[in-house]
């Protein structure tokens, strides 16, 4: 039996690698992280085809809430940061919502507690797909004006372009995708390993020799639940962060001086 | 001092691990210090605007998310580099 001084956290990696469930070994193997997409993309789909099977004037049930979240994708982000003449990217951007809510919501649900967001993969494509996305929407809107509105900002005096210019090239083409990729999985990494951490202090205070020191195990049980309910509104707050940012840099490549 | 601990390290091999952990520690404090008054300043100011403009609450609140997103960003990468320092 260990007192209090014997807690060991387990190495990082054992939090986030998963054993292969099924065709081990191969590329295609699956582990949770990709069960746990699979499984996500299924509810999604799921509830959307179920919302708009039967389009009742009055909408009630499941196509309230598939209504409602269109709007709030549509009046809350598109219309008011892409711009109004750009209704075009709201299935774009309402995917990605509810593709990233769902992948973090699986970090607070019990018995699974596993943040797919939480392993670079998912976070890396999406934003690799952000990055392809507002390139090409700037490019085929502005042409070569993109690049060069980004580069030489009007208004800024010429000697200064030799400090703006790069600073500016690097924030397109490098922090962009990159902090796009890590905001969201460092948050929900952080938020795993502080649930873990708290779990874990808490096993261990119960596991302690004198029967009175137990106490000690109320503190670290209480923070925990506290802890799950802000862990509920990062995982709302970093899918709503992510399309908001994708969305300004939908609207940056539509319109150029806004 | 370098050359000190370069023979320390040859020394004991559990040396480096404990240096590295402390390297890990002070950069993401350090990392964390600018963020965090950042933020600080982003929300307070946004509160007091919506004091003084309760109607323009909504586009208030979607400038106040877009402007931690960018303050935090910079914290984040010192999270990442606190792993990328302890390995």
């Amino acid at each position: 039996m260990p007192v209090l001084g014997a807690f060991v956290f387990p190495p990082i990696d054992e939090l986030f690698r998963w054993k292969d469930l099924w065709f081990n070994g191969s590329p295609l193997a699956i582990n949770k992280t990709v069960l746990l997409v699979l499984i996500s993309s299924l509810m999604i789909v799921t509830i959307f085809i179920l919302g708009s099977r039967k389009r009742a004037l009055r909408p009630g049930g499941v196509q309230n809430v598939v209504e409602m979240t269109y709007e709030f994708i549509d009046n809350g982000i598109t219309k008011d940061v892409v711009g109004h003449d750009a209704g075009r990217f709201t299935p774009f951007l309402g995917t990605l919502f509810l593709f990233i809510l769902f992948l973090n919501f699986w970090e607070v649900i019990p018995g699974i507690q596993f943040p797919p967001t939480s392993r670079m993969g998912i976070p890396g494509f999406l934003a690799l797909l952000v990055y392809a996305v507002y390139l090409v929407t700037g490019f085929k809107n502005q042409g070569f004006k993109y690049l060069t509105g980004h580069l030489f900002p009007p208004g800024v005096p010429k000697a200064l372009y030799i400090l703006v210019t790069p600073i500016e090239f690097v924030q397109l083409f490098l922090v962009r995708p990159f902090s796009l990729a890590v905001r969201l999985l460092a948050n929900m990494m952080a938020g795993h390993i502080l649930l873990t951490a708290l779990a874990l202090l808490t096993a261990y205070a119960l596991d302690t020799n004198p029967g009175i020191l137990k106490v000690i195990a109320v503190g670290p049980f209480l923070l925990n639940i506290g802890v799950t309910g802000f862990e509920i509104l990062v995982a709302f707050l970093q899918a709503y962060i992510f399309t908001l940012l994708t969305a300004v840099y939908l609207g940056d490549a539509l319109h150029p001086d806004h | 001092m370098s050359q000190l601990i370069v023979a320390a390290t040859q020394l004991q091999p559990d040396l480096k691990a404990g240096l590295q952990s402390i390297g890990a520690g002070i950069a993401y404090g350090a990392a964390a210090i600018g963020p965090g008054i950042g933020i600080g300043l982003v929300v307070g100011n946004a509160i007091q605007a919506m004091a003084r403009q309760p109607e323009m609450q909504g586009t208030i609140r979607t400038t106040m998310f877009l402007g931690i997103a960018f303050t935090e960003a910079l914290a984040l990468f010192g999270f990442v580099l606190f792993f990328l320092a302890k390995s």
